[in-house]
Formats: structure tokens, C-alpha cells, sequence
């Protein structure tokens, strides 16, 4: 979870990320950070994150991001 | 048949009364008849490839639903024979085996539309070396991008596993070809529309109250705004007037665009509401977005995430683009080896967004601008907040959100005066007597020259306030939504709207500035 929230804090440094629950809804992620995101998560846990799980409910929060990570780990 | 014709009211008025005359449950036929009727009154000719799509689409998505409940089948079956290994590989290749179908679609779907829309570009491209070959002049189907885009996300919906695939072919053809969204969109997902055409449901009379006065409007900010200012625009286009005028005119056709555009998409979705039906949204004030990444979340905003779901988002996660990502990671470093993709599917997705809107290199220069502002904005993202950081109490202003708001105004304003001249060359020159011609007197003494009367100016002036006070005043909610709670005000409200439309916008013998521009893409 470490890891993930370095990544995030890489893309907004201004947003604290462990308080944030709608970060599709309040546009602090868009589409550009999320690929970014995707890249980065690829790379680090070491997944592959298919298009059609780019949802906002699973990109909503940082433990959304993080269970999807699980999930497709897991899969 | 535009929607401010007589045939159209009329064809609207036959099939609402027929609508509420039926039992619920089959009520849909009522509006698959009117969405051919309406279709065939664009040309009998048209149909044919309207009835193509929908017979490729509905065909593929069968055969995508009958694979992929054939492959759930047998993994059910086997659950316990097979190792998770075993599982992941039998249903990946069971994937494998859909996407090539869901290509045979996309294909035979797309491949229309590109031969029809985008033969004469490609070919006129090819003329300039061969000089003798004929150009063929070919059919360009009323709504086709907007039919051809809302099937095939469908095909890949049911590809993804998110829409199951329609069995009946009838009730498919309406979502295909519903009527009120055929000429502008908005862009539907089966999801959200298709099973809002078969749930049984009463009148519910404040819906058809909200919806009526929803129509109303949408016919005010499209003849009254969009059209007067459009007689301007016009002849400012013809006579390609330098200066100040180029100022004018993008100003002018941000006022028509606005109109036009969100007045029909009114239109669309209040009459919708008078059958009962909700449509995705597909503005959100555009006009006060901060900045041109703002101002595409909320303009045409079926458009985008269309764009963004079905092509920005599988290209950049895609298998050869994170491999990419990994190699230029490896030999560029991370900062640039990060952006590879997200730069590559941005500048594609914006390219095909140029493409998508018209056959011309003006919309594809149009797509690729837009592209790079939002990508500047991007890489001047650490600037921002610095200064954010330097000058927090200006920065967090109301003066400067309001010079944000300007200054992404005028900006998709320039950069959508490449739609009215439709010659890049030529913009470029007149974007560039902005800052030589300094003819503002003479522009301001002309006004009148321009088709339009001291009168109308004084029309379209008071449009632009109203809509500019809705705009504001509805911010947390639509005015439309707080009077259709008070029906006797609506209904005063809906009177005095069809006496302003009646008595100042632009209809009538003579009258030729009628149809929608999104119904030209």
C-alpha cells in the first residue's frame, strides 16, 4: 500500500491521498493521470490492468486502487 | 425533417398520443415506428445503411454472447478439473477468440463509415498526384457517426462483459435508431438507454411539465441565439473580414456553437422526457471551465468518454504500449519513459476525435490543437503549482478562476474558427491579422453590414444575457428543474417562450440557417 500511495503522491502532491474517497468524482484524477497511474502499477506490482477495469469504482480511492491490484493479482 | 419543422412537430405530436393511447408494453413500437418514419423522411435512400449497422452490430454481438456463454459454460463445468492455470488460460484464449470477432465488427462497422465519409478526403489527397482521377460523389447519411460510434461501444460493451447482447432484433433497431438522439447524440450506452424504451411506467405528469419546458428552451437558445448570430458568422466567413472581425466572429460563433449544439442536445433530451426517457447529459457549463482539459469533461461529454473509454483507455494499456512504456522507461529514463503512452494515445484519440467530426485536414489541425494544449497544460502542471504555492490567496481568487474561465474561452473559441472557414492556411492568416489589423473602429461602425439589423443585435444580445443568467443561476440546479415544481410559473414561463421564439428567432419562407452543425459530423 506503501508503494502505491508514493505513486499517487507522485502524480499530486498537493492531495492527501489517505483522505480522498472520490477522486474520479472530484476530478483530481483524469484520464491522463490514470494511465499514468496504470503505467506506473504495471511496472511496480508487476499486473496488468486491461482497459475494461478502468472504472471509476475501482479508481475511486487509493484501497479501490489497491483491491484491484489484489484482485488481478490474485486472478 | 429538422426539429423545428411543422412535419416534425407533427410527427412528435402523432407519436405521443399514440405513446400514452398504448398499454405500456408496447409502447416501444410506437417510437421504432416514428425513428424510421422520421429517418425515411430524410431519404428513403438513407435507410439502407442505417439497417446495415444495425443488422452488423446486432449479429456480432450474438455471436460475441454465444462464445462467451459457451466459455462460462464449460469453465463452470470443469470448476473442479482444471487447475487456476488451466482456467486463466482457457479463458484467455476464449478472449482471444472474441476479440477477433469483435474486430470482424468494428470493421464491417467502422468500414462504412470511413468509406463514406472519409472516401473524397483520401481520395482529393491522391488527386494531387494523379490529376485525372475522379472523385466519386458519394452518400453521407444523415446521423451516421452518431449511429455508427453508439453501436459499435455497444459491440464492445457486450465484448467486455457489461451489456448482455439483445436478442430481439426489432427492440435493437430502436436503440439503433431512437429518433430524438439520431442527428446530434447524445452518444448512449445500451446500458443506460435500451431497457428505459420496455419498463412499463404511467405518465408521470411533472416529468412531462420538465421535459416540455426542457424542449422549449432548447427551441429559444437554437432560433433565437444560435440562428440570428449564425447570419452573422455567415457573412463574416464570405467575406473573409480581417482584424477585429476575426475577434467577432469568434466570439459569434461561440454563441452559435453554444446554442446550437446544447439547444438541439435540449431539444433531444426534452423530448425524451415527454416519452418518459432520460438521457445521459452531455454539457455541464462548458463555457466556465478553467481550463481545456476542464472544458472537455463537460462539453459533448457523451463524445468524450466515448473517445476515452473505447480508445484512449485500450490503447494505452494495451500490451505493445506498456512494452513500449518499459523500453523507453529503460533507455529515456522514467519521467519521459512514463509519457510515451499517455502522449501517444492522447495525439491519437485527439487526432480521431478531428477525424471523427469531419473529412478535412481544418478538423484535424482543430483535434490536434485541442491535444496540445491539453498536453502543455499537462507539462506545465509543476509551474502551476508552484505559483499556486508563491500566490495562494490570488491563486485561489475569484478574479482569477473568472480570468481562467475567459482565457479557456477565447481559446477553444480560436481554436474552433478552423470549423468556419474549413481552410487552415487561410485561419492561420486571419488568426495572425489579429495582432496587425487594428481595425476595431471600423468593425464596430459596421455591424450592421453584417446581415443583421440594429434590432436583431439587440435580440441576440438580450439571448446571450438569458442564457448567460440561466447558465448562472443554475448552477447548483437547472432553473427548468425549480419551475417544473411550480407548474402555474412554468406554464407562464413556457408561454412567454413560445411568443419570444414566435416573435424574434430566425424561422420561416426564406429562412435557410435551420440545420443542426453536429447533424453535418
Amino acid at each position: 500500500m506503501e508503494k502505491l500511495y508514493e505513486i499517487l503522491k507522485s502524480l499530486h502532491p498537493d492531495v492527501d491521498f489517505t483522505a480522498q474517497d472520490d477522486l474520479i468524482g472530484e476530478g483530481i484524477l483524469d484520464s491522463l493521470d490514470i494511465v499514468t497511474l496504470i503505467t506506473e502499477i504495471n511496472s511496480a506490482y508487476d499486473v496488468s490492468i486491461p482497459a475494461e477495469e478502468i472504472l471509476p469504482e475501482n479508481f475511486c480511492s487509493a484501497s479501490a486502487i489497491y483491491d484491484l491490484i489484489t484482485r488481478l493479482d490474485e486472478a | 425533417m429538422q426539429f423545428n419543422s411543422i412535419p416534425f412537430l407533427l410527427l412528435l405530436s402523432a407519436a405521443l398520443i399514440l405513446y400514452y393511447c398504448l398499454p405500456g408494453r408496447r409502447r416501444w413500437y410506437v417510437l421504432l415506428a416514428a425513428s424510421y418514419l422520421y429517418y425515411l423522411a430524410a431519404g428513403a435512400e438513407y435507410l439502407i445503411f442505417i439497417v446495415y449497422t444495425t443488422a452488423v452490430s446486432y449479429v456480432t454481438a450474438l455471436l460475441l454472447q454465444r462464445r462467451a456463454d459457451a466459455e462460462n459454460a464449460e469453465l463452470e463445468a470443469n470448476r473442479d478439473a482444471l487447475t487456476k492455470e488451466e482456467r486463466k488460460a482457457r479463458r484467455a484464449k476464449g478472449k482471444k477468440q472474441r476479440f477477433r470477432i469483435l474486430v470482424g465488427g468494428l470493421v464491417l462497422g467502422f468500414g462504412m463509415l470511413a468509406v463514406l465519409k472519409y472516401t473524397a478526403f483520401v481520395l482529393s489527397g491522391v488527386q494531387l498526384f494523379v490529376p485525372s482521377l475522379r472523385i466519386p460523389d458519394l452518400l453521407l447519411p444523415l446521423g451516421i457517426s452518431f449511429y455508427t460510434f453508439q453501436s459499435m461501444g455497444y459491440l464492445i460493451d457486450v465484448y467486455r462483459g457489461k451489456a448482455q447482447a439483445e436478442r430481439n432484433p426489432l427492440r435493437f433497431a430502436l436503440f439503433v435508431s431512437y429518433f430524438p438522439q439520431l442527428l446530434q447524440g447524445p452518444i448512449s450506452r445500451f446500458g443506460d438507454l435500451a431497457h428505459q424504451f420496455f419498463e412499463e411506467r404511467g405518465f408521470d405528469g411533472a416529468r412531462f411539465r420538465a421535459g416540455l419546458a426542457r424542449t422549449v428552451w432548447g427551441y429559444f437558445k437554437k432560433m433565437v441565439v444560435a440562428d440570428t448570430a449564425m447570419i452573422a458568422v455567415q457573412a463574416l466567413v464570405e467575406q473573409k473580414l480581417t482584424g477585429a472581425y476575426v475577434v467577432l466572429l469568434i466570439l459569434l460563433y461561440s454563441a452559435v456553437i453554444y446554442g446550437d449544439f446544447t439547444g438541439g442536445i435540449d431539444i433531444t433530451i426534452g423530448i425524451s422526457e415527454l416519452f418518459g426517457i432520460r438521457l445521459k447529459e452531455n454539457f455541464d457549463r462548458p463555457f466556465s471551465s478553467r481550463s481545456v482539459k476542464e472544458y472537455w469533461r463537460r462539453w459533448h461529454i457523451t463524445m468524450g468518454t466515448w473517445f476515452t473509454d473505447y480508445v484512449f483507455y485500450p490503447l494505452s494499456v494495451c500490451a505493445p504500449m506498456q512494452r513500449l512504456s518499459k523500453w523507453s522507461r529503460a533507455h529515456l529514463g522514467p519521467a519521459l519513459g512514463k509519457r510515451i503512452p499517455v502522449y501517444i494515445a492522447t495525439i491519437v484519440t485527439w487526432f480521431l476525435t478531428g477525424l471523427w467530426h469531419g473529412a478535412g485536414w481544418n478538423f484535424i489541425v482543430w483535434g490536434l490543437l485541442n491535444c496540445l494544449c491539453i498536453l502543455v497544460s499537462q507539462e506545465l502542471q509543476p509551474l502551476w503549482l508552484r505559483w499556486q504555492a508563491a500566490a495562494p490567496r490570488l491563486s485561489s481568487s475569484r478574479i482569477w478562476g473568472c480570468w481562467q474561465a475567459v482565457r479557456t474561452f477565447l481559446l477553444m473559441g480560436l481554436i474552433r474558427s478552423l470549423d468556419c472557414y474549413r481552410n487552415v492556411p487561410l485561419t492561420f492568416r486571419l488568426w495572425g491579422s489579429m495582432f496587425t489589423d487594428f481595425n476595431w473602429g471600423e468593425m464596430l461602425g459596421s455591424l450592421t453590414k453584417l446581415g443583421l439589423t440594429p434590432a436583431d443585435w439587440g435580440v441576440l444580445a438580450a439571448g446571450i444575457l438569458v442564457l448567460f443568467t440561466a447558465s448562472m443561476l443554475g448552477k447548483r440546479e437547472p432553473l427548468r428543474e425549480r419551475l417544473s415544481r411550480r407548474p402555474v410559473l412554468l406554464c407562464v414561463c413556457l408561454t412567454l417562450g413560445v411568443i419570444v421564439i414566435l416573435l424574434f428567432g430566425s424561422y420561416g419562407i426564406g429562412y435557410d440557417a435551420g440545420d443542426f452543425i453536429y447533424g453535418q459530423f
